[in-house]
């Protein structure tokens, strides 16, 4: 229920996005409670935009894990 | 982004398993919770629990907001239905027990009951259909309720309505902690609820109750982080909050979000199926809005719903009391196809996503 895709913003108007999926599913969504802009990844929960999503952050998670990883190999 | 599928990349999964071992306690029990129904399918169907060392055991809390809606809710959307209102709702509720009946069971005998995939959909058949009376039963938690509170706050036709079941999760979150012989030594909070609500909701845990506490993704290898995020503070007996998440989680949450639900709702005490009331753990549209509470728009009287029949444990899984398979009921007499409890209808329930996996390993 709490489920959310992420999905690439494609083109804008107003408060309605066309938004890419992947693999060429393209939707439109509600983008009223986000700050969004075209070309972001946003995070898509029953047809509306809850969060976009942080490359940077993203990034950093993956980065967070290496260190672990680094840690491990001690 | 490319990196994505390293969020599940086996061998990193097998590195973090490693390292959980090596800071999981010796002996003694751990038991970490999830409230989430989607990280308690991220660890089911990646066989998360396979890897962690036996005295580490993860349990699933209140994470499923469509097996927490009491029958005597769903009772109130038949009663709707019945009356010839048109009934809209995410697929989940279809199936899910009201004290006599379901919506899927008003269906069939003549209601109009549509499932909808976003709210807009059900606000859209409202504009072309002004002569019928649309409800939209709105169930979820934090994730959805800014959802029903922007259409509420937005330009909505008269003849819409909503049957609003949302919930909260930190007040049930700390009800379980009040639960004398439950044992829970740390909290994966739920991701997405988090996206919208942010760090500070969960304070409590850490500070009152010490707690340690992480905000997690949904990808198998964020589950294991946080696994290894709490045996770590475990470990040196710290409570801190954590933020596994955040590629999504900001610390404030999402800001519009918020003001939506504060501009649309009051927090009301509400019941939880299996769980009872629960002081500010519901939300209720304000009276500015009362045109568009179906409770109120219609006169709905509260009642006294019927939330467990005979023999079904639900109560107990949705706490985190029992494991699916200790209900003698589970894949006899409650199975996917004819399930007798709310956790055995929605494809989030916790004993559902069990049933799932042991059809597909069998298979």
């Amino acid at each position: 229920m709490c489920l959310a895709i992420p999905a690439k913003i494609m083109s804008l108007q107003g408060d309605k996005a066309q938004v890419n999926f992947g693999q060429g599913v393209l939707r439109e969504v509600n983008v009223s409670l986000v700050e969004a802009k075209l070309g972001d990844y946003v995070l898509v929960h029953a047809g509306y935009a809850i969060q976009v999503l942080e490359e940077k952050e993203a990034l950093e998670t993956l980065s967070l894990w290496n260190d672990v990883l680094a840690q491990a190999g001690e | 982004m490319a990196e994505s599928m390293r969020f599940r990349n086996p061998e990193i999964a097998q590195n973090i398993a490693e390292k959980i071992r090596s800071v999981a306690p010796k002996k003694s029990q751990v038991k970490i919770c999830h409230v989430c129904g989607t990280h308690e399918w991220t660890i089911t169907h990646f066989g998360l629990r396979s890897l962690l060392p036996e005295n580490v055991e993860v349990i699933a809390g209140p994470g499923c907001p469509v097996c927490i809606v009491p029958a005597a809710e769903i009772d109130e959307a038949v009663l709707l239905a019945k009356q010839g209102k048109v009934i809209t709702c995410f697929g989940d509720l279809l199936r899910v027990p009201g004290s006599e009946s379901s919506l899927l069971e008003a269906k069939a005998a003549g209601a109009d009951v549509r499932i909808v995939y976003a709210l807009s959909d059900a606000v859209e058949m409202a504009r072309k259909e002004l002569d019928k009376e649309f409800v939209f039963h709105a169930v979820g938690f934090e994730t959805t309720a800014p959802i029903t509170a922007v259409e509420a706050l937005g330009d909505l036709p008269k003849n819409f309505s909503f049957l609003v079941s949302h919930r909260l999760i930190p007040p049930a979150m700390e009800l379980l902690l009040g639960i004398e012989d439950l044992q829970i030594d740390g909290f994966i909070a739920p991701g997405h609820v988090s996206a919208i609500i942010g760090l500070k909701p969960y304070e409590l845990f850490t500070k009152i109750y010490r707690m340690p506490t992480v905000v997690a993704g949904f990808e198998p290898n964020d589950v294991l982080m946080a696994v290894y995020m709490i045996l770590k503070q475990h470990s040196t007996s710290e409570a801190e909050l954590e933020n596994e998440y955040s590629r999504v989680v900001k610390p404030e949450g999402n800001k519009k979000a918020i003001e939506a639900m504060r501009k649309a709702f009051r927090v009301t005490s509400g019941s939880w199926r299996g769980i009872g009331k629960l002081d500010d753990s519901a939300l209720t549209l304000k009276d500015s809005l009362a045109e568009y509470d179906a409770r109120k728009k219609f006169e709905l009287k509260p009642s006294e719903g019927k939330d467990i029949h005979t023999g079904c444990q639900c109560h107990q899984v949705i706490v985190g009391k029992i494991k699916p398979n200790q209900c003698s009921m589970f894949l006899t007499a409650c199975t996917q196809e004819k399930p007798v409890g709310a956790c055995m209808v929605s494809s989030e329930g916790t004993c559902r996503v069990w049933a799932k996996n042991v059809a597909a390993n069998s298979n």
